[in-house]
């Protein structure tokens, strides 16, 4: 079966009438993976015993719209007896003894996990490249980056590998990767995910959602992992709408605001073509774009290295050596043990990151750094609250250019960092925010940003249906893939 | 301009060391991106509050009531040494004098 064809709904249909079986839907799910793993790495594990699992949920008989239907996890989610790394070397051997509870979640509702798909180490990169299991690539050209964080994610979707799958976003992880791939990737509001079991980053940043071909798919995802989590004290106790049930294409009269700033001098022709293109659809559907500014979106690269740094750089702390994972040898006491165990273990972007927060924190540079990006920050999310009191959406696009090269940025960590510029403002205000595909710029995707009010998810996911329906793009295969189905 | 013993004594806070030839490379690496952080300077923020999380901010309370989650036994699962069902570690006391 060719997986890039369907949708969780079409294969529910199967499902339900015996045209596949649920075993049959994850032995097929791993051939495949398997199959592409040499050109694509998108996955660091693979769960050999999902055939096992989706045989149960047969012979219960499939019950709801995920029962049967093979997700894969970014590696960052730990998954009870299945090897969690967020690829890093000093989580090489870590076995979950409990699983986030996005995984219960999808479990109760009978979804059957897959693997785990390679990110940059710690969720920290945009391109995968940073991962210690050696980067993904584009299916659309396989020289090219996937994007990152949840590069293995966005591939294994846009490969056909999976309908869904879960990623994490903390300044763009989930978004970048969803329009380098040319699939739909959606960050939830923070706290409407609870980050129990996410290997955190920068808690006050980190949320999970969801990426696939088609925003229908994401809606009926979102809707189950979505809800107040006792283990996690700031996810919402707010009701959980039915977002797939809600879908609507309906745009007349939503009004969508463009901030000139994201018109950014270092964005690529034909990226800007594309979301113009995308803009101009959605004028035509009835809905108003108007410009508006965002002053403060200049500083936000600068506020989010210093806070997503800092709150990593505590985070992070936890990896010692002592308790689990890599433990470095012939060490003469336990402080060596904690900094060899560190500095063997962790790679040199995730060091680059603890260095840069402890920094921030330490007597002599807290207040002119991690106060005061914490002040801008607050100035910041005024600017986008008072945005979104006028209007519905803003929009603007996901990123500054196409997929770049493998190896292009990786030596430069500030032309990387520059990268996020268009996706850390969401994440900075905790606003929900996807990105939908637009279009392609010689072969290569492109993504329009969609960005919302606080829980105002549903208003985020039709603007995206309405653009996807309109543009039919899920009906293109990957450049790098055709001709070898 | 970050020097290269800021750059040490950040590393020793830090839990990390790095090799002799890394170092430089590091310092000026670490130098650029904080050259770009610092341009924060400019802004004006007298009187702003700092944001250091999201969400509500409220409480949360539950009942003081102790839930028994793993077992001894799978919370040593990871530990790379455990000695009668103990973590064990290397000597907190520097031995080094002694040898």
């Amino acid at each position: 079966m060719d997986i890039k064809k369907e949708t969780i709904a079409s294969l529910h249909d199967k499902l339900v009438n015996k045209e596949v079986t649920a075993e049959e839907l994850a032995t097929d799910g791993l051939k495949q993976i398997k199959a592409n793993e040499k050109k694509l790495n998108t996955f660091i594990t693979v769960n050999d015993k999902a055939p096992e699992a989706a045989k149960a949920i047969d012979e219960k008989g499939i019950e709801g719209p995920l029962s049967g239907i093979p997700i894969a996890y970014k590696d960052n989610i730990v998954t009870e007896g299945i090897k969690t790394t967020a690829a890093s070397k000093i989580l090489y051997n870590f076995m979950p003894v409990y699983s986030a509870t996005v995984l219960e979640k999808l479990q109760a509702a009978g979804a059957i996990d897959i693997g785990k798909t390679n990110l940059d180490e710690f969720a920290m990169g945009s391109s995968t490249e940073t991962s210690y299991y050696g980067t993904s690539v584009n299916p659309w050209d396989f020289s090219r980056v996937p994007g990152g964080s949840s590069g293995g994610s966005a591939a294994a979707v846009a490969a056909g590998e999976v309908v869904a799958a879960l990623g994490t976003d903390t300044g763009g992880s989930i978004r970048q990767p969803a329009a380098f791939n040319g699939i739909f990737g959606i960050k939830p509001t923070y706290g409407r995910v609870s980050r129990w079991g996410v290997i955190a980053f920068a808690s006050s940043l980190d949320q999970v959602g969801v990426m696939s071909k088609r925003v229908e798919d994401s809606a009926t995802v979102l809707s189950v992992i979505a809800g107040h989590d006792e283990h996690d004290s700031t996810s919402s106790e707010k009701e959980v709408p039915d977002y797939r049930a809600n879908l609507s294409k309906d745009m007349s009269g939503v009004k969508i605001a463009v901030p000139k700033e994201f018109w950014h001098e270092g964005t690529h022709p034909d990226v800007l073509d594309n979301v113009n293109k995308a803009l101009d659809a959605y004028k035509k559907m009835g809905a108003t774009v108007e410009e508006v500014s965002l002053p403060s979106l200049k500083h936000a690269v600068e506020v989010y290295y210093i806070l997503a740094s800092s709150e990593a750089s505590s985070n992070l702390q936890r990896y010692d050596g002592v308790r689990y994972g890599f433990r470095a040898k012939d060490v003469k006491n336990i402080k060596e043990l904690f900094v060899n165990s560190r500095s063997e273990g962790f790679g040199d972007e995730v060091k680059r990151r603890i260095m840069l927060g402890t920094f921030a924190l330490s007597a002599g540079a807290y207040d002119a750094y991690f106060k005061k990006a914490a002040e801008v920050r607050t100035i910041f999310i005024k600017e986008m609250t008072n945005v979104l009191k006028d209007y519905d959406l803003i929009m603007g696009p996901s990123t500054t250019t196409p997929a770049f090269k493998i190896g292009e940025k990786v030596d430069d960590p500030l032309a990387m960092y520059m990268n996020d510029i268009l996706t850390i403002p969401a994440n900075l205000a905790g606003l929900p925010a996807a990105s939908v595909p637009a279009g392609l710029a010689d072969g290569l995707p492109i993504g329009l940003q969609i960005i919302g009010r606080p829980f105002d998810e549903q208003a985020v996911f039709n603007a995206a249906y309405a653009l996807q329906e309109e543009n039919k793009f899920y009906e293109k295969i990957p450049t790098a893939l055709k001709g070898e189905d | 301009m970050i020097s290269k013993d800021e750059i040490l004594h950040v590393a020793a806070l830090a839990n990390l060391k790095f090799q002799d030839d890394e170092v430089d490379s590091f310092v000026n690496q670490l130098d650029k991106i904080v050259n770009m952080e610092s341009k924060l300077s400019s802004v004006d923020t007298t009187g702003i509050k700092p944001t250091y999380n999201m969400g509500d901010t409220n409480t949360v309370f539950r009942e003081d009531k102790g839930v028994h989650t793993q077992t001894r036994e799978q919370m040593l699962e990871n530990v790379p040494e455990v000695d009668n069902n103990l973590i064990k570690v290397p000597t907190i006391v520097d031995k080094e004098d002694d040898e």
